[in-house]
C-alpha cells in the first residue's frame, strides 16, 4: 500500500511538470494554432542558463527567477524575429521551422556546455520536508513551486486588464485588434510567458532527470499527451492532462511490476515510459482528439 | 515543379557507374573511404526521396520516418543475424515489413492532419529507441547491445573492394528504386497522390479513393525508408537503438528541406547534403578542438537548425526548387 501511494505521489510530481510543459504548448497552440516542437529544448537552454548562474555563484532561486526572465525574452524574440513573418505559411513551413528551432537549442546548449550529464541541486531542505514514505523533500517541493506559478498565471489572465487582452487577442484577433489591442505584441508576450514556464518545469525536473541536452525529450512527449488529454485548446485541461498522465505513467509501470511479480510474465515496465506515451498521443488524437475538455471543433468548408 | 533533364541524368548515371573504376588511376582521390561516404549518401537520398513521396508528393508530414528506417534496418540484421540470409534477400524482407508498418501506421493517420500528423509521427520518432528496447524482442534485437553483422562480400569473384562493391550494390538499388518511383509520379496513381494533396476534397469528390491511396503511400514511403535503413544495416555492419532517435528522423527532414518538397532530384540532393554537412561538421569540430584550442563542441545540427529556418525564408521549394526559378527567371529576362 505504501509503495502504492509513494507511486501516486511520485506520478502527481511528475505531472506538475507535464502540466507545466503542457500548458505551455497550450498557451501557444491557443494564440497561433501552432504546436511547438522546441518547447523542450527551450526549457532544457534555460535550465543549463540557471546552472551556469550557479556555478557562478548565484544562489539557486535568484538563478532560476533570472532564467525564467531570461526565458521569457528569449520566447518574445522567437516570436517576433523568427515566427512573426510566417503567420500565413503552410504547415509543413511552420513544423519545419520549430523542428530547426529544436536542432538549434540542442546544439548549441551540447558546444556550450558539452554533452555530459550533470548533476542539478535540489533547493528543498531534505529532512524536514516531505512525508516520509510517501512523497521526497523534492517532489513535494516541484508540486509546491508548479502551483504556485500555474496560480500566478490564472490569475494574471483572469484578473488583469493584460491577461484580459491576451486572451480577446488569442480568441478573436480580429475583433481585439478593432477594440484597440495590439494583438500581434499579445502574440509575442503569451510566447514569452510559454517559454518562461517551461523554464520552470525545466529547472524544477532537472535535479530529477539529470542535466544534459536531451533530458525534455521525453518529457516533451509526455507533455503533448497531457495537452491532449485535457484538449489541446484548453489551458485548464492541459494542467488536469497533465497531473492524469503524471499519475497513469505511474501506475502502468506499477501495474506492470505487480502484473510481473504475480504472474511471472513481463508485459510492460519503466522502459516503456515513452510508448506508453506515444499510445496515449495517438489513442486520443484518433478516438477523442478533443480531449477530455476540449471543445469540438466544427469546421466550416 | 519540371522533371529533371534527361540528358543531364544519364550523364550524372554514367559518371556515377565509372567513377571507382578511376581508382587504379587516382588511388587517393576515388579511396575506398570516399566511396563509402559516397555509398552512405546514397542510402541518405533513398531515405529521402521516401520521406519525399509522402511529404513532398501526397501532404502528408512526417517527423517519424526513423521509425520506419529502424523497422528496415532491423528487419535485415535480424534476418542477417537468425536466419543467415544473403544481405540482398533482406532488401525485398524490409521493404515488405515496412510497406506493412507504414500501411498500418497510416490508418490512424487518416484521422490527422497537419500539425496532429506532425505531432503523432514526432511521439513516434520519440519512442522508437524504447520500442526497440523492449525486453520481449530482445531475443531477436540484441537489446541496448544491438546486432553486428558483416560487410557484404564481392560476389561472382569481381575484382573490387568491399567497399566498391557496396558502393555499386547502392547506386543498383537506388537507380531502381529512383526509376520506379518516377514512374509511379507519372502514373494516373501518382496524379492521384499529388491531386490529394493539392486539393483533397477535389480529389475526393472527383472520386480517388483518398483513404485508400493516403494509407498505400504511407506504405510505399515507409518501404522506401525502410529498404535504405536496411542498405544501412549491412552497409555499417551494426545496429543499435539508440542511432534510430528523433534526430535521425530530423536529417531526413532536413535532406527533405534542402533538396525540394515535392522533387524527386531534390531527394538526392538532400540525402547527399546532410550526409556531407555531418562529416565536415565532424571535422570542423575537431579543428575547433584541437587546434584553436576552444571547448566547443561544434555539432552539424547547428548549422542543420540554422538552415532549416533561412531555408523556409529564402527557398521554400529547396536548392533544387530555387535553381529551377532562377533557371526560369534567366531565361524570362533573355526574352
Amino acid at each position: 500500500m505504501e509503495q502504492f501511494l509513494q507511486q501516486i505521489a511520485s506520478g502527481l510530481a511528475n505531472g506538475a511538470i507535464y502540466a507545466c510543459v503542457a500548458l505551455a504548448l497550450v498557451m501557444i497552440y491557443v494564440s497561433t494554432d501552432h504546436i511547438n516542437f522546441a518547447q523542450g529544448e527551450m526549457a532544457m537552454f534555460s535550465t543549463y542558463i540557471s546552472w551556469q548562474l550557479m556555478t557562478w555563484g548565484v544562489s539557486f532561486w535568484f538563478a532560476f527567477v533570472l532564467a525564467v526572465v531570461f526565458s521569457f525574452v528569449l520566447g518574445v524574440v522567437i516570436e517576433r524575429a523568427i515566427l512573426r513573418p510566417l503567420h500565413n505559411a503552410p504547415v509543413l513551413s511552420i513544423v519545419v521551422v520549430f523542428i530547426g528551432l529544436l536542432a538549434i537549442c540542442n546544439s548549441v546548449a551540447g558546444a556550450i556546455w558539452s554533452y555530459l550529464i550533470k548533476e542539478f541541486p535540489s533547493p528543498f531542505p531534505k529532512s524536514s520536508f516531505g512525508i516520509a514514505g510517501v512523497i521526497g523533500p523534492h517532489q513535494l517541493g516541484v508540486v509546491i513551486v508548479t502551483l504556485v506559478v500555474l496560480g500566478l498565471l490564472f490569475a494574471f489572465f483572469r484578473y488583469t486588464p493584460l491577461g484580459l487582452a491576451m486572451r480577446a487577442a488569442a480568441q478573436n484577433p480580429q475583433m481585439a485588434r478593432l477594440v484597440g489591442v495590439r494583438v500581434d505584441w499579445m502574440l509575442a508576450l503569451g510566447w514569452g510567458l510559454a517559454a518562461a514556464v517551461g523554464a520552470v518545469a525545466g529547472i524544477m525536473v532537472a535535479h530529477i532527470v539529470y542535466l544534459d541536452p536531451n533530458m525534455m525529450g521525453g518529457i516533451l512527449l509526455y507533455a503533448f499527451a497531457s495537452a491532449l488529454v485535457g484538449g489541446i485548446g484548453n489551458p485548464g485541461g492541459a494542467v488536469v492532462g497533465g497531473f492524469i498522465v503524471g499519475v497513469l505513467e505511474n501506475m502502468v509501470a506499477y501495474a506492470g511490476n505487480q502484473i510481473e511479480k504475480a504472474t511471472g510474465i513481463y508485459i510492460i515496465g519503466n522502459g516503456e515510459k515513452l510508448t506508453v506515451a506515444l499510445i496515449i498521443v495517438i489513442t486520443v488524437l484518433t478516438v477523442k482528439p478533443a480531449g477530455l475538455f476540449g471543445r469540438v471543433v466544427v469546421k466550416r468548408v | 515543379m519540371p522533371a529533371f533533364p534527361k540528358k543531364l541524368l544519364w550523364v550524372l548515371l554514367a559518371l556515377a557507374f565509372l567513377v571507382p573504376l578511376l581508382h587504379p588511376l587516382f588511388p587517393d582521390v576515388v579511396s575506398d573511404y570516399r566511396l563509402f561516404l559516397v555509398s552512405t549518401m546514397i542510402i541518405a537520398a533513398i531515405a529521402v526521396l521516401g520521406l519525399n513521396l509522402l511529404t513532398g508528393f501526397n501532404g502528408q508530414i512526417s517527423l517519424g520516418h526513423g521509425a520506419f528506417y529502424a523497422v528496415g534496418a532491423y528487419t535485415a540484421a535480424v534476418l542477417m543475424d537468425h536466419l543467415n540470409m544473403p544481405y540482398w534477400a533482406t532488401l525485398p524482407c524490409a521493404a515488405v515489413v515496412c510497406f506493412i508498418v507504414g500501411y498500418l501506421f497510416g490508418l490512424p493517420a487518416l484521422r490527422l492532419e497537419g500539425h496532429y500528423l506532425a505531432l503523432a509521427t514526432f511521439a513516434l520518432a520519440l519512442a522508437v529507441p524504447q520500442i526497440l528496447k523492449y525486453r520481449w524482442l530482445e531475443g531477436l534485437t540484441g537489446g541496448v547491445q544491438g546486432i553486428v553483422l558483416s560487410k557484404p562480400e564481392v560476389p561472382f569473384g569481381l575484382p573490387l573492394s568491399e567497399d566498391q562493391w557496396l558502393y555499386y550494390y547502392c547506386l543498383i538499388v537506388m537507380v531502381v528504386l529512383y526509376w520506379a518511383a518516377a514512374n509511379m509520379l507519372d502514373s494516373r496513381s501518382g496524379r492521384a497522390m499529388m491531386a490529394i494533396r493539392d486539393q483533397y476534397m477535389a480529389a475526393d469528390t472527383m472520386g480517388i479513393d483518398t483513404a485508400l491511396y493516403k494509407t498505400v503511400t504511407f506504405g510505399i514511403s515507409a518501404a522506401y525508408t525502410g529498404i535504405a535503413g536496411a542498405l544501412s544495416a549491412s552497409a555499417i555492419a551494426f545496429v543499435a537503438p539508440d542511432s534510430f532517435n528523433i534526430f535521425l528522423s530530423i536529417k531526413f527532414l532536413i535532406g527533405l528541406v534542402v533538396g525540394g518538397v515535392g522533387s524527386l532530384a531534390g531527394s538526392v540532393v538532400g540525402g547527399i547534403f546532410y550526409v556531407l554537412v555531418d562529416n565536415s561538421a565532424q571535422a570542423l569540430s575537431m579543428f575547433v578542438k584541437n587546434d584553436l584550442g576552444l571547448q566547443f563542441d561544434l555539432s552539424a545540427y547547428t548549422v542543420f537548425g540554422i538552415l532549416l529556418i533561412v531555408l523556409m525564408y529564402l527557398m521554400p521549394m529547396g536548392i533544387v526548387g530555387g535553381v529551377y526559378l532562377a533557371v526560369r527567371r534567366l531565361r524570362a529576362l533573355r526574352g
